[in-house]
């Protein structure tokens, strides 16, 4: 099968590699050994006692890197327009207000639903919890 | 023009454009674009826009989630007792092979290369199966457990009872061991728990295993079903492979179907860490 208009090809910009840039197989087979890595790094460090909050820092690091490579490479962000990675990451921003005003406004309000479910359940302690 | 079948549409559009201006496209060309790139790269706006509602679709999920987590910690320790970390880990593999089966199946297209095209399309699609088939052996251990949990509590709240009984044995997936539920209730059963045995557990643990298992399940069945999705679709995109529809001008659906793909696989990750790795927080007392 070969080009099939004029129109193609005299408005193919993209010299050596039709409409887009095309992935090269070590690159992809390199990006995919990473991930598997990565992935036994963080089944492995979530077995280790880091401390605090540490845990969920490491853990998300990892998931982060991991999520990088797919969308620079596998999902050929690094090699397309600049406007596909602004649309993404803007929705990334929003996510990130999303939750944290979330969290913020339930955190402020969860001494008035613990006071409420008391009330409620008026059932007292059970013997022997933590 | 290529070796494809002429379809009616074809036909027609050929008819339909004969007298019309000269201005003759291939049937993979729709009329209202001037080229394949334009037709290509709206295509991927398309698509990144539509992933965009992605994420703001299951960020509303894993809201729930953080607030959940940050003002009930306590619920997240059903996930180490109740998740196996091997099964999420082996789906977590599963998914990143489809991810590079899908991106080499999207160079198989732009290259031409149909049968590489077919064999990458059919083990993205094969790994979709894999991932579904090992996450209902978790559910088929999960669900009925959920169930039993859910109508326990009405019970007891019409009864008054303070304790409720469930039968516990195979929730973590692991056949014969026991939950290992009894280590953190204080006042439970103390023998081991098997598919038999029920375990008599508080009401405030009772609502706890609720809670648990309705973010467990709402968070993975969501991102399950997304995968039924791209099965429907990596179906059509193996279809049309066979039909030859694809070539270097033309292997948008291809690269789009992908770009759907690694979102879903992204946000597995994601579930992956924080249903089944996060520890719970041991410092904080209830």
């Amino acid at each position: 099968m070969s080009d099939t208009d004029d129109h193609a090809q005299a408005d193919d910009a993209h010299h050596d590699h039709g409409l887009a840039h095309v992935l090269s197989w070590p690159l992809l087979l390199g990006v995919w050994a990473a991930l598997t890595v990565l992935t036994f790094l963080t089944v492995w460090a979530s077995y280790v006692e880091w401390g605090g909050a540490l845990d969920i820092v490491i853990g998300m690091g990892i998931a982060t890197i991991k999520a990088v490579l797919v969308a620079l490479f596998f999902m050929h962000l690094k090699y397309d327009k600049m406007l596909y990675s602004v649309v993404f990451a803007t929705s990334l921003l929003f996510l990130a207000l999303f939750l944290s005003m979330v969290v913020l406004d339930s955190k402020q309000y969860q001494p008035d639903i613990e006071k409420w479910e008391k009330d409620m359940f008026a059932a007292p302690e059970t013997p022997g919890r933590q | 023009m290529s070796d494809e079948p002429a379809s009616t549409a074809a036909v027609a559009d050929a008819n339909a454009h004969a007298p019309h201006e000269g201005h003759e496209h291939p049937p993979d060309l729709a009329h209202h674009f001037e080229t394949h790139e334009q037709q290509f790269d709206t295509g991927k706006m398309g698509i990144w826009v539509f992933l965009v509602t992605e994420v703001m679709f299951f960020g509303g999920l894993f809201c729930i989630y953080a607030v959940y987590r940050s003002n009930h910690p306590e619920i997240f320790q059903y996930a180490e007792q109740y998740l196996d970390k091997r099964l999420g880990m082996l789906n977590t593999l599963v998914l990143i092979l489809s991810s590079l089966t899908a991106a080499w199946a999207v160079r198989c297209a732009q290259l031409e290369q149909r049968r590489g095209l077919i064999f990458n399309l059919s083990i993205t699609l094969a790994c979709a199966f894999i991932f579904l088939g090992i996450k209902s052996i978790e559910y088929s251990h999960k669900w009925p457990v959920y169930r039993e949990v859910s109508h326990a509590l009405t019970e007891a709240n019409k009864t008054g009872s303070k304790t409720i009984f469930v039968h516990l044995g195979h929730v973590n997936d692991k056949p014969h061991e026991a939950s290992g539920h009894e280590s953190s209730e204080g006042g439970g059963g103390g023998e081991h728990a098997t598919a038999e045995t029920r375990t008599e557990i508080s009401i405030q643990e009772g609502r706890n295993m609720n809670w648990f298992f309705s973010i467990y399940f709402c968070l993975t069945g969501l991102h399950a079903i997304h995968v039924i999705g791209g099965i429907i679709f990596f179906s059509w995109l193996l279809v049309r492979s066979h039909l030859g529809h694809f070539h270097r001008n033309y292997f948008g659906p291809v690269d789009y179907v992908a770009l759907y793909w690694h979102v879903v696989d992204m946000i597995w990750v994601y579930l992956f860490l924080l249903l089944y790795l996060i520890k719970p927080e041991k410092y904080l007392g209830t």
